[in-house]
This record gives C-alpha cells, sequence and structure tokens, in this order.
C-alpha cells in the first residue's frame, strides 16, 4: 500500500521506519538481508559489539507480551552500542490512564532516537510514526492482526542461508493464517523477493476470505499442500485471538493439521520446518519434528538478532545528514 | 620509493614484491615466527593475497570490513556489506600484519583497529599498505610502503583489481 510506502521511506529511498513489508521495493528488503549478513559474525567476536549507534536511545514499547522478540531487539539494540529501555505496559503509567501520545510524547522529552512497539491494535505503530520527531524512527514489533515485519524478514534471512536463493523454493504456511500478523508479512516478504509459489494450508475457519489476492495458492489438505514443498512455515495456534469456535478442539485440529514426521515426509527430502515461537507442541507441531533435524527453529532465534541490527542500522542511518559519499 | 605525479606508475606486481622482501626482513629482525595477515575490505584483501603467498605463510589470511567501526555513520549511514569480516584465525597474544592498498586519512586503519581489538588483544600489529598518498588526519603511519605518492585532496588514488593489480589517478 501506498501510505506504507511513504511513511517508512525517505525522499531518496531509504529506510526510515519498519512498519509493514507491503509497499517496500526488492532491494530495500534484499539490503536488509545483505547487511544482516554482514552483522551475523558480531556473535563471534570477543566483544560481542559494533560501535554503530553508540549514544543512541532506543526504547523497546511494549503493550503486548513477548519474550524472544523483545530480548532479541534488546540484544540486538545492545550489540549496536546503543542503550535500551525497556518499557513494558503492565508496569507504566498507560495502566494510570495515560494516553499512547502522551506516553509517547513523555518517552520522545527524554531524546529517545527509535520506538520498537509491540501493540494489540493493528495500525499502532503506523500512528506512531506518524506523531514521531522527524529525527525518531519506529519498527513495529507486531501490532494486531497486521504485521510483524523483522520476524518475516528473519524468516527470509534463514531461508536464504539454507537455500541461497528464492526463485526456485515453495513455500507453505500453515495453520492459523486468520490471525497471523507474521503470515501476512511472511506473504509479502515471499512475494516480493519473488519465490516459485507460496501456499497456505489450513481449516477454512481460520483461513481468511480472498488471501488469494495475496498472490498464494490455498489447500485445506496436508497431503497435496505440502507435496514438492522446499520450506514449511508452521503458525501458533493463537488461542488468546480467538473468540469462538474456530476450531472443534486442539487435539482433533493436530489430528488433521498438526506436523508430524510421516506429514513432513509429503514435503521434499531435504526441506526445512520452521516456526516463529512459542511453539505448541502437539497441537501444531509434533515434538519429534520441532526438535528433529529438519527443524531450524532455533536457528531462526539466533537469526533475528542479525536481521534486527540490519533494521536499527539502516533506519537510524537514513537520517544521515550528507548523501552517499 | 616516490613516484612524482608525472611518471608513469610501477607495475603493481613489482612493488608487492618489493614489499614481500622488506616484509620478510622486519619479521625476521622482530623475531615474529606465525604472524596472522589481515587485509582491508577490498583493495587491501587484493594486496595481502599476494604477500601471503609470497611469504608462504602458514596461518590463514584474515579479511577485515570495517564498515561497521567507520567514523562517518551519522554522515552518511550504513555501507552495503557485500563481504563480512572473516578472521578464521585467534587474535589473542598473536603479531598481526594489517595490509591495506592506499593510507589517507588514516579513519580507516583507526577502525581497523578498532575492530581487531573487538577480536582480541593482538601482540603487536605491523601496518602495510602499497600506497601512501599523504593527507593524514589522524596520528598513524606505516612501516611498510609500497609507493609514496603526494597527491593534492583533489585527487584519488585506487587499486583496480583483482587480476590484474593496476593503479590508477583520478581527479575530480
Amino acid at each position: 500500500m501506498n501510505h506504507h510506502r511513504r511513511l517508512q521511506l525517505t525522499k531518496d529511498g531509504r529506510l526510515r521506519h519498519f512498519i509493514a513489508i507491503e509497499g517496500l521495493p526488492r532491494a530495500i528488503l534484499l539490503s536488509i538481508l545483505d547487511t544482516a549478513e554482514g552483522f551475523a559474525g558480531v556473535g563471534n567476536q570477543a566483544v560481542k559489539k559494533v560501535p554503530l549507534l553508540r549514544g543512541k536511545t532506543i526504547v523497546n514499547l511494549f503493550f503486548e507480551s513477548s519474550t524472544r522478540t523483545r530480548t532479541t531487539f534488546e540484544v540486538a539494540a545492545k550489540r549496536l552500542s546503543a542503550d535500551v529501555i525497556n518499557f513494558n505496559i503492565s508496569t507504566s503509567s498507560a495502566s494510570k490512564g495515560e494516553s499512547l501520545l502522551d506516553t509517547l510524547r513523555n518517552l520522545e522529552a527524554m531524546q529517545t532516537d527509535m520506538f520498537v512497539v509491540r501493540h494489540d491494535e493493528s495500525g499502532a505503530a503506523h500512528f506512531i510514526a506518524q506523531q514521531v520527531a522527524p529525527h525518531v524512527s519506529v519498527i513495529n514489533a507486531g501490532d494486531g492482526r497486521h504485521a510483524h515485519p523483522t520476524q518475516a524478514m528473519l524468516d527470509m534471512f534463514t531461508i536464504r542461508r539454507h537455500f541461497g536463493e528464492f526463485a526456485p523454493l515453495n513455500v507453505a504456511i500453515v495453520g492459523d493464517l486468520l490471525h497471523s500478523r507474521v503470515a501476512r508479512s511472511q506473504i509479502h516478504a515471499l512475494t516480493t523477493l519473488q519465490v516459485n509459489e507460496v501456499r497456505v494450508i489450513g481449516p477454512k475457519t481460520l483461513i481468511p476470505k480472498g488471501i488469494e489476492q495475496m498472490g498464494v495458492h490455498v489447500y485445506h489438505d496436508m497431503q497435496s499442500g505440502l507435496r514438492d514443498v522446499d520450506v514449511i512455515i508452521m503458525l501458533r495456534l493463537q488461542r488468546e485471538r480467538m473468540h469462538g469456535a474456530f476450531i472443534p478442539s486442539e487435539h482433533e485440529y493436530f489430528q488433521v493439521y498438526g506436523l508430524t514426521p510421516e506429514r513432513l515426509a509429503y514435503a521434499k527430502p531435504n526441506a526445512i520446518v520452521m516456526h516463529p515461537g512459542p511453539i505448541n507442541r502437539g497441537v501444531e507441531i509434533d515434538s519429534a519434528v520441532a526438535d528433529g533435524p529438519q527443524s531450524v527453529i532455533l536457528e531462526q532465534v539466533t537469526n533475528g538478532i542479525a536481521v534486527r541490527m540490519a533494521v536499527m542500522a539502516l533506519t537510524m542511518g537514513s537520517y544521515a545528514t550528507q548523501g552517499e559519499a | 620509493m616516490t613516484t612524482a605525479r608525472t611518471a608513469p606508475l610501477p607495475p603493481v606486481t613489482e612493488v608487492i614484491t618489493r614489499m614481500g622482501h622488506q616484509l620478510r626482513e622486519r619479521l625476521a629482525a622482530l623475531a615474529i615466527q606465525d604472524p596472522f595477515m589481515i587485509g582491508i575490505q577490498t583493495g587491501g584483501v587484493w594486496v595481502a593475497q599476494q604477500l601471503h603467498q609470497a611469504l608462504q605463510l602458514p596461518s590463514l589470511l584474515g579479511t577485515l570490513n570495517i564498515n561497521f567501526y567507520r567514523d562517518d555513520f551519522t554522515r552518511i549511514g550504513v555501507h552495503p556489506m557485500v563481504t563480512p569480516t572473516q578472521l578464521q584465525e585467534r587474535v589473542v597474544d598473536r603479531d598481526i600484519i594489517l595490509v591495506d592498498d592506499v593510507l589517507y586519512t588514516g579513519r580507516t586503519v583507526r577502525a581497523a583497529l578498532n575492530e581487531i581489538f573487538d577480536y582480541g588483544r593482538p601482540a603487536s600489529v605491523t601496518l602495510v599498505t602499497l600506497v601512501d598518498r599523504g593527507g593524514r588526519e589522524l596520528p598513524i603511519q606505516a612501516d611498510i610502503v609500497g609507493l609514496h605518492i603526494a597527491l593534492s585532496a583533489g585527487e584519488q588514488i585506487k587499486l583496480n583489481g583483482p587480476q590484474p593489480l593496476t593503479l590508477e589517478i583520478t581527479h575530480s
């Protein structure tokens, strides 16, 4: 969408905010992956830090609970030598009735350079990006059902590290597509990076109507959906967002859509299994698969640090006062 | 060797051969047995590859990409990262030979030293450069220099490569 693109890019096409994959050009996504490749080595240094964002203040603004996303953003910021403030809703004045905008103005008054925002309302990060001062960057760490762009990019990074290129790949996203902001961002990223085919697999109640318009093929059974697939992305069944009867029971869901070793065999022999976490063992994925040789779930977590470093460095670097030397 | 700006530039391989002899003498004089050679991306790596081969060094050649250590991030942002740093050898207590193609302001070498120290504390660092063009802004000098060429701020010298290596002077 154009309004995302306008907000996210500077006049000369640099990444200023990172709110959604939608509307970003392929070159920007590739530059994030390339920059992340450089940051991946920082973890091997004796001093696991580079001085790029020394003296910058980054606020993790989390209105919704998170473990790995908040932690990896914090590690990423610290490896860039930035100062990090973690601001959680449960312990903040928001629970005393302060509005989002007032909270924001107060944090800005503390000379914050970047906000990393997670919120259960779709559009929260976009709203904040429209309100911040001109030198401040906003990164979306998940907003409602809308987007989770850094998760999608760390998944793309993981896929590229395993296969080297995107063009020949068939990718299947399995499970609760309806409530998944991760899946929406992944679909935009996979189609922008031009993989061969994106499939979504799940029960009718958990696949949004009209999702084909995003350029994906819909399957309702695992056997046909997983055939010739290189990458299987399992989604978490988001029980906390379900207000109604979407599935008969978790047990029954696992019987039809759970990824077991037998179902994994439908995919290509070298297929990789991904999951954004946290995983529900025995609900969407069998432990034998989650802990098996084709699982790259923990690699995704490690890659999340380098990818978030890249997004932070690129957005902060967009405020450079001169053009490229 | 100082080259007048009007004189033709000597063949790069010839210069590197002479630098190899000087480096071998220096290592012998300092009794350095097993140095760890590191080239700075991109031109420094090309020069280092030839020196590494000429000296038949037993340890692997390291490559350094100083992008994340530059001092101009707030002016120009992140540079595209094509080849990341690769230091396969241990840095702690090693005698490092740091190789670059052109020594100018000294800022690249400052960044390289900072990055090396984030991998560990070396025993020593020897700085080798193919060309010293003058114009230093920091107190950094090379131990071995292939060519001294005094250039003004409006002139650039560039190493083209990797096969063959040639030097080119341009005026802006």
